[in-house]
């Protein structure tokens, strides 16, 4: 018998308030959660501005013991998956503990509490031999990006297949197919899924300021991530966790769950080109779109919207827009496309499971997030990018890409249950 | 025989504390050679722990493209020369295999540690304005993955899996899904490089590490003696393909990867039992074999009594009679998510010449009550091999190599 | 005054990002496209900020797109810190 993949319960730790309806009402809102860096002085680098979460892990319910032994990352994708367990109903202590699986993406693991250990460690980085004793007792769990699937696993109970996937910025869509195939194949009957990253640290600003990605446009943090805007200028980094679970459509049905969607088809593929550049043509984001829409048995006729990677490059604004054109024919003209980025910034591996969510959300509200910020349509890009305001519209089947350094693209295709 | 679709390995190159390439490696495994060794790459006298298996002799200017040192961790160096290497010693031409079909999924376990290091070190000593171009590609734990599949033209379903040191057997399971999913040729494996000052001090703070200075007496899995492990860097890549699709074209091929489960352990201080043993069986089930037609396991070795204690108990009641034990990685020490790769490879080395070879100056305690091979490598019989690996935190796996043909 | 020759930026290039594909390094390559000598746009914003942190100049993000050959960056750099 063919299993089929359905989403049961989302959370979400997004920049602004955490949880999934502050998340939902920011996105329908076209309200930008982009702003003045407040973590730290941002006044050395050239590009100062974030998306941020106003996420407090003790207001969240971690207990002191967690706070301080999990970096940032890893309390978001915590406090997530709490709300989606939640959210789906599912008891899973009452599991078989063996039957249920995490799959985690993460694109850079734990930043934050990497750097700012290695700050004391090595006195502000005037030493090469780092002072090992005063590094802090769990600094190993920050070392590897496991951990952030540890620590999810531990909380929700569970012992079946469990791990993280990092392929950089399709991290989080690329984690979520892997629970999928968890399920189709009988791995797992529950797999809490989603993805995390809290890179608002000075490494990643100055990393991604060295390469010139991130938009300079400091005078206006608010409105400065714009997607398919002819006066984009680079993404703005952001930070968030969303995860949701999955689970077989007979048994969501047999227990009487609500289902937000099926998660129908994934793939992805590489333009084995170049770590950050994409060429034009967008040929591999096709093809991964192609393989996707086959395996959910879709047609482009079938597409009702679709969540870009929209990162606020041209260079990317182009390519996707290609690679719609050229998997989904003259259905591309037709079908409403935005860039939550353009609201919550670039949360790199955590963007993906992020984009789900709110896809999955558009499936059950009939209602299409915009991009915001999108003032100055690009003349070279001719789509319908839905400027700045939500809009209502039957959501019945959707496709979210995503595409990230290493030359990695991936698509996912999501599809209204009916009874 | 196996069926047309069963994943195979058909190419590999290792490169480890013993030995670079498939035969140095091998040969001072199969006489003991020892990898661990006082550390030379960074001032290691003001730690308590001052051994580790280090990888000498590579030279990746020899190696690795002059374009791609500058941009690339010494990890993702490895990842490139043994990509290299096996996709030689498979003999693929990989003209036949479409670009869609081609695929690289690695095990990663912290990134480009010494990389990243060096980058921090920019950043705070001297000011943003020095942090290099190449930060932004060269310490994220994709930077493996990425710089193979666009060295090779390999445009298929890649990925990157993160379990710490069972990273290189869920690669290999990840990778076998791929193939399912109609991939001609995967290049999976893993590397590891993470001998840089500030990666060794995250890993001293476990209190998992050996801090023994004789290098004889360090790192003794299963040993009465046993006192933690020592980190070790290098690890191994390998190329499967569908066992059909490498018999149509005649390769040579290591063994196949029948069986292939994970698990994850109960919290700390939980009251359940661990779950090697269950990962172990539900890989032989997936092989569709008995405990009973498993002819040598590979350890996981970790080196710490609790540790050693759990997995000669997951083995005794998996297989209720003395079944070989194999812990080579006695000899290179733990090479994080290079560690299972290489074991894999071993293992497919051990059906070739049908040798275990030996645990080096490690005396199996027996109160566990295992035939751990030591003092010497034992010839036998050697159809099916059971490979285990864990973890940090509580990552599971555990994998069944099989020569394909005879039963 | 300063000046930054084709000797100059060729040793930095090699540093930052390894020896050029084509081997050589002289005039002949002066007029070839940084990609064909296997230089990408990384490779470029490396070699811009080396060379920016020594001479103490900005280069902007269109001046780094602008320099195609090495002889338009040896151009541009010798024109910025000889005092435009």
């Amino acid at each position: 018998m063919t299993r089929r993949v359905v989403i049961t319960g989302l959370g979400a730790v997004a920049p602004g308030d955490p949880g999934v309806k502050a998340f939902w009402q920011l996105l329908t809102a076209g309200r930008s959660a982009t702003r003045p860096i407040s973590f730290f002085d941002p006044s050395p680098f050239r590009s100062r501005m974030a998306a941020e979460a106003d996420f407090d892990p003790a207001r969240e319910g971690l207990t002191p013991q967690q706070v301080r032994r999990m970096d940032r990352t890893a309390q978001m994708a915590v406090v997530a998956a709490r709300e989606a367990v939640a959210d789906a109903g599912v008891d899973l202590t009452a599991r078989d503990p063996g039957r249920t699986g995490v799959s985690i993406g993460s694109a850079c693991g734990c930043t934050m509490g990497l750097e700012s250990e290695y700050v004391v460690v090595s006195d502000a980085g005037r030493k090469w031999t780092v002072d090992h004793e005063y590094a802090m007792p769990h600094i190993y769990g920050y070392h590897v990006p496991s951990t952030l699937a540890a620590e999810v696993a531990w909380d929700v109970g569970a012992e079946g297949p469990v791990s993280v996937t990092s392929t950089g910025c399709t991290s989080g869509l690329d984690a979520i197919g892997h629970a999928r195939e968890l399920i189709l194949e009988g791995s797992a009957d529950v797999v809490v899924a989603g993805a995390t990253d809290a890179p608002i640290s000075p490494i990643s600003v100055a990393c991604f300021d060295a390469i010139r990605a991130t938009s300079p446009e400091n005078d206006d943090p608010e409105h400065a991530s714009r997607p398919f805007d002819k006066r984009r200028a680079g993404f703005v980094l952001g930070e968030g966790s969303a995860v949701m679970v999955l689970e077989d459509l007979d048994a969501a049905r047999a227990r009487g769950a609500h289902i937000y969607a099926e998660l129908r088809g994934f793939a992805g593929r590489a333009n084995a080109t170049h770590m950050t550049g994409l060429r034009p043509d967008g040929t591999e984001m096709a093809e991964a779109i192609r393989v996707a829409m086959n395996q959910a048995r879709l047609d482009p006729s079938d597409i009702d919207y679709i969540n870009a990677h929209g990162s606020g490059t041209k260079q990317n604004d182009v390519h996707e827009t290609n690679a719609f054109k050229r998997s989904l024919g003259a259905r591309a003209y037709d079908v409403p496309v935005s860039s939550i980025k353009s609201m919550i910034g670039h949360s790199l591996g955590a963007i993906g499971s992020l984009e789900l969510v709110a896809c999955a959300l558009a499936i059950e509200h009939n209602v299409v997030p915009p991009t915001a910020n999108l003032h100055v349509p690009d003349p070279d890009l001719d789509l319908d990018y839905v400027p700045l305001t939500a809009r209502d519209h039957r959501v019945d089947g959707v496709l979210c890409v995503g595409s990230g350094f290493g030359g990695f693209q991936s698509a996912a295709v999501l599809s209204r249950v009916t009874s | 025989m196996i069926a047309t679709d069963t994943a195979v390995f058909t190419g590999m190159d290792i490169i480890a504390p013993t030995g670079i390439g498939i035969e140095d490696y091998w040969s001072a495994t199969l006489a003991g050679t020892a990898g661990i060794r006082p550390i030379e790459r960074f001032d290691a006298s003001g730690y308590p722990v001052r051994l580790a298996g280090e990888v000498r002799g590579f030279d990746e200017s020899v190696r690795v493209p002059a374009r791609l040192v500058p941009q690339t961790d010494r990890m993702t160096q490895f990842a490139l020369a043994a990509a290299d290497g096996a996709l030689t010693d498979s003999a693929l031409d990989l003209d036949t295999v479409p670009e869609f079909g081609r695929a690289v999924v690695t095990a990663n376990s912290s990134g480009g540690f010494e990389f990243g290091q060096r980058e921090l070190e920019n950043l705070w000593s001297r000011g943003s304005e020095y942090v290099g171009a190449y930060q932004s590609i060269a310490w994220f734990y994709a930077a493996n993955t990425g710089q193979v599949s666009i060295r090779h033209g390999f445009k298929g379903n890649c990925g990157v899996v993160a379990t710490e040191q069972a990273g290189g057997l869920d690669a290999a399971g990840q990778a076998r899904r791929v193939l399912r999913n109609g991939a001609g040729v995967v290049l999976t494996g893993g590397t590891d490089a993470s001998l840089c000052p500030w990666g060794f001090i995250t890993q001293l703070r476990t209190g998992l590490l050996s801090t023994r200075t004789d290098p004889s007496r360090a790192y003794l899995p299963f040993d009465a003696d046993a006192n933690g492990f020592l980190p070790g860097e290098g690890g191994a890549m390998l190329v499967m393909e569908p066992y059909g699709s490498a018999a149509a074209r005649g390769a040579r091929v290591y063994g196949a990867l029948t069986g292939y489960a994970c698990g994850f352990d109960p919290p700390p201080g939980s009251p359940r039992p661990p779950v090697l043993g269950r990962v172990a069986r539900r890989a032989l089930d997936d092989a569709g074999i008995d405990p009973a037609q498993v002819d040598v396991v590979f350890a996981d070795a970790a080196g710490t009594p609790a540790l050693d204690r759990a997995e000669a108990a997951a083995i005794r009641d998996l297989f209720g009679r003395p079944v070989p034990v194999a812990a080579p990685k006695a000899m290179t020490g733990r090479l994080y998510a290079g560690g299972a790769a290489l074991d894999l490879a071993t293992a497919l080395l051990c059906l070739r010449d049908q040798i275990i070879p030996a645990a080096a100056g490690v005396t199996a305690d027996p109160r566990l009550d295992i035939d751990l091979v030591t003092d010497a490598s034992r010839p036998a019989a050697i159809h099916t091999v059971l490979v285990l690996a864990r973890g940090y935190g509580g990552f599971n796996a555990a994998a069944v190599l099989s020569l394909p043909g005879e039963e | 005054m300063t000046t930054f020759t084709m000797e100059d930026l060729g040793a930095v290039l090699k540093d930052a990002a390894g020896a050029p594909e084509t081997g050589a390094w002289n005039d002949d390559v002066l007029d070839l496209p940084f990609y064909e000598l296997g230089y990408d746009s990384l490779a470029l914003l490396e070699v811009s900020a080396r060379i920016g942190r020594q001479f103490k100049i900005a280069i902007p993000d269109d001046a780094v797109v602008e320099m195609k050959t090495p002889r338009i960056a040896v151009e541009y750099i010798n024109a910025r810190i000889t005092g435009a």
